[in-house]
């Protein structure tokens, strides 16, 4: 017999996998019953509560993996399947129901994307967040407010509303609540790394980038609830049956780096392999939720702040060591035996930052692995064994 | 045949060897900067240069470093040793040669001085970051970033402030890692050189819009090296001056840089180092000149930004609306007036695997050109220091074609 909540939670967990196989059909289906407009994003800085605060739905684009026909008239060979398979989608018409979308800046490709799409993409209006790229001087902190200022005015003409200081509030309220359920929810993972698949964890996260905010906090919330009352159960009757319990090895713990992910196999592929991520550095994962908004200050102050204070993209600049720092101090933290950079081909700055990275983590005893993948992964059985030989170097 | 000689002799550019012993002078001048007791900055191409003149820093630039590199033909093995320090093959090859230079003196000119300090201005792309931020690491110096937002639409008032306050906090770095104040009246004398300098570049390349073109781009390529590197200098203004009298007189006396010029073409993205010389004679066998680029003339763009009276204050302006800092459709008008100004019939753009903000959008101007001017333009795929990317057979095949485009048009309009 499987208890209720255990249901209950496979069923949330569920409604997320199956939102993910179909993303735009979700927000279709939802903008016709809430009447909200829905407005397109890129990357882990796009300011989402400002967005929300303005009665929309922030909902990120990563591009559905079709083939490129269309965006090969716009962009060369060289440009990471991200941004060409953005393109594609929204020149093809499946994009057909956003009625904006939001850039801000980061790399060199987001930057021509934004100018390709201003200029190619009717019915739709585009905002740029040109966001400083250093973010450890007082001007830079003073600009970051001042263009989020600017941004919410120009998406409340936009939008034709005025977002108020209480809109914003409880907009970061409801990011803070997404934020604070997915570091649980990561945070057990880590604790216990069985306790949920790697695949539901990462369908989890990307539910709340896809999904109503509101509803998707809530779940979230009862999802991490469920996972502290199992982990708790898991204790006591881990420690009833000590010493009769016949032992399986311990998945080895392995660090994720890198940019978007957008692959799901891959946890599931490291699982069979013996490993288990146990937590990441990747903007579709932890860069996307880590910190919080501070909720009695000045929103939009406080919103440029968790920018300032979060983990570092890195397209942005705060020290020179800010991401190996990061890196070497996450797999301490998580105990992890290994760190696996999963990489988009043609995506700059992490293409740069890899050797240093690598080094520090040498530096640290930790061993790593690199895959880089253009828009899928290598055939299944190069990939297992790839894993399963980095697995079973690990100690 | 001895007449034949006789005019390619003529046809030579006599000041090339002022400026080779210019280079030379000033490339010894840094690396002997340790015996002298200068300090030498590294800085980018699009990176505010003045101030260092004014500060008596040497600036040394890693993407002229890198050029040479592509035009001495060591960026394939330089790149390769990049590619086994871990860096990906796809990251730009400026990048990859000189961050496999650092460690082991390597290249042509046996390693660039080491820096005291780096200075970066993202004006022209976010790879000078990670470079600069790579070899901040590696020579442990100081590193000031000029962050400039790319003016999609425009200039914003946020933007405006954000660079100006850069310009102060850039001030007190140098004067940090100098150790010395600033000099506010030597800025001055500097910003006018500087402008000056600037203004007889635009000159030099103007006189591309004659018919023949005395210059083509490929000697611009070349004779560049001055406005980028030295910038601010008396020197930089002596030897414009000789070479703008130099163009001067080849335009009185018609000599043209392409023996018998039929088509005037206008060059796209940066140049292929390792094959100007077999490009251009490729061109000029087709009796086509590149008369103008979009390259060394960004060196001038900021004129009409600049005050020249208010050199550091107009400065924040001039780094952040540079060519490369702007939306492709601004790109496009721009390409469109230079077609106009120097009456081209056609556009040739490389499509530089290196240089993401350069090529992204090439296809967008290629439309609009097209939609707006009714030029052709021919693409080629090609990277500038990585000779592995370039196929010699293909793009020979493309120019053949493009100029046979450019006969027929002309044939249907006679």
């Amino acid at each position: 017999m499987i208890p209720y909540e255990e249901t209950k939670l496979m069923k949330q967990i569920e409604e997320c996998h199956q939102i993910l196989k179909d993303p735009n059909g979700y927000v279709k289906r939802f903008k016709a019953e809430s009447g909200r407009k829905v407005v397109g994003t890129f990357c882990s800085y796009a300011p989402e509560e400002i967005i929300l605060a303005a009665g929309a739905h922030p909902f990120r684009l990563f591009g559905s993996g079709e083939k490129i026909r269309l965006a090969e008239a716009h962009l060369q060979s060289y440009c990471c399947s991200l941004v060409r398979g953005a393109l594609e989608d929204v020149l093809d018409g499946r994009l057909a129901f956003l009625d904006g979308v939001v850039f801000p800046h980061t790399c060199d490709s987001i930057q021509r994307l934004s100018d390709i799409w201003r200029l190619n993409v009717p019915d739709c209006f585009h905002l740029d967040v040109v966001l400083p790229v250093k973010l450890d001087t007082d001007g830079a902190r003073q600009y970051m407010i001042d263009l989020l200022k600017r941004f919410r005015v120009e998406l409340g003409e936009k939008l034709g509303v005025r977002i108020s200081d209480d809109d914003l509030r409880d907009a970061i309220r409801i990011g803070n609540r997404i934020r604070a359920a997915l570091m649980r929810i990561y945070h057990l993972k880590g604790e216990r790394p069985e306790i949920l698949d790697g695949s539901d964890l990462y369908a989890l996260t990307r539910a709340a980038m896809i999904m109503d905010r509101t509803m998707v906090a809530s779940l979230l919330e009862e999802v991490a609830e469920e996972l502290e009352k199992k982990s708790a159960g898991q204790s006591v009757a881990g420690s009833a049956q000590k010493g009769t319990a016949i032992s399986v090895p311990a998945p080895k713990r392995i660090v994720l780096s890198g940019g978007v992910c957008n692959q799901p196999d891959i946890y599931t592929i490291i699982e069979e392999a013996g490993g288990a991520v146990v937590g990441d550095d990747l903007c579709t994962g932890s860069r996307y939720f880590s910190g919080l908004i501070d909720e009695n200050t000045d929103p939009v102050t406080a919103i440029a702040d968790r920018y300032l204070a979060r983990v570092v993209c890195p397209a942005k600049h705060r020290g020179l060591t800010d991401r190996a720092d990061h890196l070497v101090r996450l797999t301490r933290e998580k105990q992890a035996q290994g760190v696996i950079f999963f990489l988009l081909k043609f995506c700059d700055p992490h293409a740069f930052d890899y050797p240093y990275l690598n080094e520090a983590l040498d530096r640290a005893g930790v061993p790593t692995m690199l895959l880089e993948v253009e828009d899928r992964l290598p055939a299944d059985g190069q990939l297992r064994t790839r894993f399963e030989a980095f697995v079973e170097m690990i100690q | 045949m001895a007449e034949k000689d006789e005019a390619k002799e003529k046809r030579k550019i006599k000041t090339v060897a002022k400026m080779k012993e210019i280079m030379t002078a000033y490339y010894i001048d840094a690396k002997t900067a340790v015996q002298t007791g200068k300090k030498v900055a590294w800085i980018t191409s699009g990176g505010p240069v003045e101030p260092l003149i004014a500060m008596d820093v040497i600036p040394v630039y890693p993407e002229n470093h890198g050029a040479m590199v592509g035009a001495s033909k060591m960026g394939a093995d330089l790149c390769e040793k990049a590619e086994a320090m871990g860096y990906s093959s796809d990251l730009c090859s400026y990048a990859r040669a000189d961050i496999a230079c650092a460690p082991v003196n390597g290249g042509p000119i046996g390693g660039l001085p080491r820096p005291d300090m780096l200075v970066c201005c993202n004006n022209i792309c976010g790879t000078v970051l990670k470079w600069y931020e790579v070899q901040a690491r590696f020579f442990k110096v100081p590193l000031f970033i000029l962050d400039t937002p790319v003016c999609h639409t425009g200039y914003s008032e946020e933007a405006k402030r954000y660079v100006k306050g850069q310009i102060g906090e850039y001030i007190a770095f140098l004067e940090k890692v100098c150790g010395k104040r600033f000099d506010y009246d030597r800025i001055k004398e500097v910003g006018k050189l500087s402008v000056q300098g600037q203004r007889l570049w635009q000159e030099i390349l103007d006189t591309a819009m004659n018919r023949p073109a005395p210059i083509s781009a490929f000697d611009a390529f070349f004779h560049l090296a001055l406005i980028v590197t030295l910038r601010g200098t008396g020197q930089t203004v002596d030897y414009y001056k000789m070479l703008l009298a130099e163009m001067q007189e080849r335009v009185a006396e018609g000599i043209g840089a392409v023996p018998s010029e039929k088509y005037r073409l206008l060059w796209d993205n940066l140049p292929v180092w390792y094959r100007t010389k077999w490009l251009s004679e490729k061109f000029a066998s087709h009796d086509a000149c590149l008369v103008a680029d979009t390259y060394t003339s960004a060196w001038c763009g900021a004129l009409r930004y600049v005050d020249e009276n208010d050199f550091l204050g107009s400065m924040a302006e001039c780094h952040a609306r540079i060519y490369l800092n702007i939306g492709v459709d601004e790109m496009a008008m721009q390409v469109m007036e230079m077609a106009d100004k120097y009456d081209v019939d056609g556009i040739v753009m490389h499509s530089n695997r290196s240089c993401k903000p350069y090529s992204f959008g090439q296809y967008d101007i290629q439309r609009i050109i097209r939609e707006q001017k009714g030029l052709p333009t021919l693409m080629i795929e090609a990277d500038m220091v990585d000779e592995r990317s370039f196929s010699e057979g293909q793009i020979e095949t493309r120019i053949d074609a493009f100029i046979e485009v450019l006969k027929g048009k002309n044939q249907a309009m006679g």
